[in-house]
């Protein structure tokens, strides 16, 4: 486990700091561009200025910032038990030193993240659609996903990452709109400058403009090869945690075949969070592998279904070998370990028809979420009581009983 | 002269002996503290068990009457489980009571207006829980036990041990071919 997460954690500030390279260097030219060949230094400040700020914010309160961002309510164990039950029990088996916040996400769309600086401080978030679709076992292996990020500390260094991606998109945009709505007044003081400083301005110039460009897209593939790793190592961690690389397995089949449309507070650089790639409607087709932050989740599905021996990360490497026929995902560090046996399911037989949940049973999560009481008539009508109801009688619209709605 | 360099170099190695012992002995007590911890934790989720029980029963003899074995065998198991002492004994009566709830598990599966039951699908909810984080922390105990008795066999370790009269801790094992599995609890 600990050699996982060192060997994990070298690998991340290696791809950030070509990340921060890449930051620097386009700072240092844009600065060259706008003020002169002098101005490079002073580019460079600025960027990482903008860097150091943005990840300040990011690691005080980024956590807070993005689960009120994604519209997440934090729940207790009275608004959905199962999922509270699911979430304390990959803590024990995660044996994380502290329980994470758990949130619902009032989204029909199923989706799922983690986010937190550390394990003690850690966030999970689930949307709505997610509880109503996935069985107990689905739940578990979506939970352990999650907990596996947390506990390979890949909150962490997505959002870092995010922040330094966030920077160098911020820094290109600032200079290619400046360079669009200030190019009338600022070429004709270029030319009442001395011919030879025009020239290399020129040239500067367009290099600037070029970088300001390629920058972005470069940060992006860095951003994306750190993040598609990591989702093959949180399959395999959420494999061993739960023992049960079917319920994961048969999660993400569920969720690739799910009609609801994408996420609607899903934004690229938050992506890498989520469980399955928010935007997959439009991204999924056609494009290469290069330009998504998840790997597709049908070879995610054939890896999980491919370990037949055991649930150990050893197993998922060998499934991985075998269904991709790349080189390996996990450390070498961590496929020493004890084998893990593959335990039965619980949930009964799996597949879309075992759980038959409607949409008005999403809809009842939401307003629980929201502080609403449900009251079962004896005629068998469920009355919503909205939170600010005034504790009292209420009749039942279909018998007429009156029943008693309690204060709270 | 002679005398006092020797009497320094055996001072010195005493020292250090003692220091090193000492760190084995704190090394010991740590990862005793742990097993405890780890059995604490196993503890509570069995206790909780326990407590579900008795509202399990209640909620489903209104719907199920001809079927007193079932609620007796539950009854007896469940207050064996509570009377246990040893880790191997209650490992033993605590197997024997998740056997008798699977039996009822199935025999519920006859009465679908028990299975609708809101009441009585939260207590099954809270029971699976229970039983998976029985299992979980479980797995936590035997790998603490498993870290704490190599140290208490292996050398130099085991010196210490043995003269501060560290004993070996038993796994928890379970004892029926239904728990080894996994909880069988069915909501589907």
């Amino acid at each position: 486990m600990w050699e996982l997460i060192r060997t994990n954690k070298r690998n991340s500030i290696l791809l950030m700091a070509l990340m921060a390279v890449v930051l620097l260097v386009l700072g240092a030219v844009l600065g060259m561009a706008v003020v002169g060949p002098e101005g490079g230094l002073f580019g460079l400040g600025i960027a990482a200025a903008v860097w150091l700020i943005l990840t300040l914010v990011s690691l005080s309160s980024g956590d807070k910032i993005l689960l009120a961002a994604s519209g997440a309510k934090q729940v207790t164990h009275d608004v959905h038990p199962q999922l509270f039950n699911v979430v304390e029990e990959m803590k024990i088996a995660a044996g994380l030193p502290a329980m994470p916040k758990v949130y619902i996400i009032n989204d029909p769309a199923p989706n799922a993240f983690a986010t937190g600086r550390s394990p003690q401080s850690a966030s999970i978030a689930v949307t709505a659609g997610l509880l109503g679709r996935l069985n107990r076992d689905e739940l578990q292996g979506v939970v352990a996903h999650e907990m596996s990020h947390i506990l390979h500390r890949d909150i962490l260094y997505v959002t870092l990452a995010g922040i330094m991606l966030g920077s160098v998109a911020l820094l290109s945009q600032v200079f290619l709109r400046s360079m669009f709505y200030g190019s009338m007044g600022s070429r004709r003081r270029y030319s009442s400058d001395s011919r030879g400083g025009n020239q290399a301005q020129v040239v500067l110039v367009v290099i600037a403009v070029a970088a300001a460009i390629l920058a972005p897209i470069m940060a992006q593939l860095l951003y994306f090869a750190l993040s598609r790793r990591r989702e093959y190592l949180a399959d395999a961690g959420g494999a061993r945690l739960t023992r049960y690389p079917e319920g994961l397995a048969s999660a993400l089949e569920k969720i690739a075949s799910d009609p609801a449309p994408q996420l609607t507070t899903a934004h690229s650089v938050t992506a890498p969070m989520f469980f399955a790639n928010p935007f997959k409607r439009r991204r999924q087709q056609g494009l290469s592998d290069l330009t998504s932050t998840h790997p597709p989740i049908s070879e995610r599905i054939r890896i999980l279904r491919g370990m037949s021996g055991g649930a150990s990360y050893k197993d998922y490497a060998q499934a991985y070998a075998a269904v991709t026929h790349g080189r390996n995902v996990v450390p070498a560090a961590a496929l020493t370990e004890d084998p893990i046996q593959i335990r039965q399911g619980q949930a009964g037989p799996l597949g879309p028809e075992s759980t038959p949940m409607q949409v008005h049973q999403i809809g009842d999560i939401m307003r629980r979420v929201n502080g609403f009481r449900f009251l079962t008539c004896d005629c068998g009508l469920k009355l919503k009581i909205p939170p600010d109801f005034p504790a009292g009688d209420v009749q039942c619209p279909r018998c007429r009983r009156s029943l008693a709605v309690r204060p709270r | 002269m002679v005398g006092l360099v020797t009497l320094l170099v055996v001072l010195g190695i005493l020292g250090l002996v003692a220091i090193v012992g000492i760190g084995i002995y704190n090394g010991l007590v740590g990862s005793r503290n742990q097993v405890d911890n780890a059995w604490a934790q196993i503890d509570v989720q069995l206790k909780r068990r326990h407590d579900l029980i008795p509202n399990l029963v209640e909620t489903a003899k209104g719907y199920m009457k001809h079927e007193r074995e079932t609620f007796e065998s539950i009854t007896k198991a469940r207050s064996a489980a509570m009377g246990a002492q040893s880790v191997s004994e209650v490992a033993k009566s605590e197997g024997q009571l998740a056997d008798a709830l699977s039996k009822f598990m199935l025999v519920v599966e006859n009465y679908p207006e028990l299975k609708a039951n809101q009441n009585f699908l939260a207590l099954q909810e809270e029971l699976t829980g229970t039983e998976n984080k029985i299992a979980f922390s479980r797995q936590n105990y035997n790998d603490q036990v498993l870290f704490y008795n190599n140290k208490i066999q292996m050398f130099p370790s085991n010196v210490v041990a043995g003269m501060f009269v560290f004993t070996k801790r038993d796994f928890f094992e379970v004892e029926t071919a239904l728990e080894r599995e996994a909880p069988k609890v069915n909501f589907a």
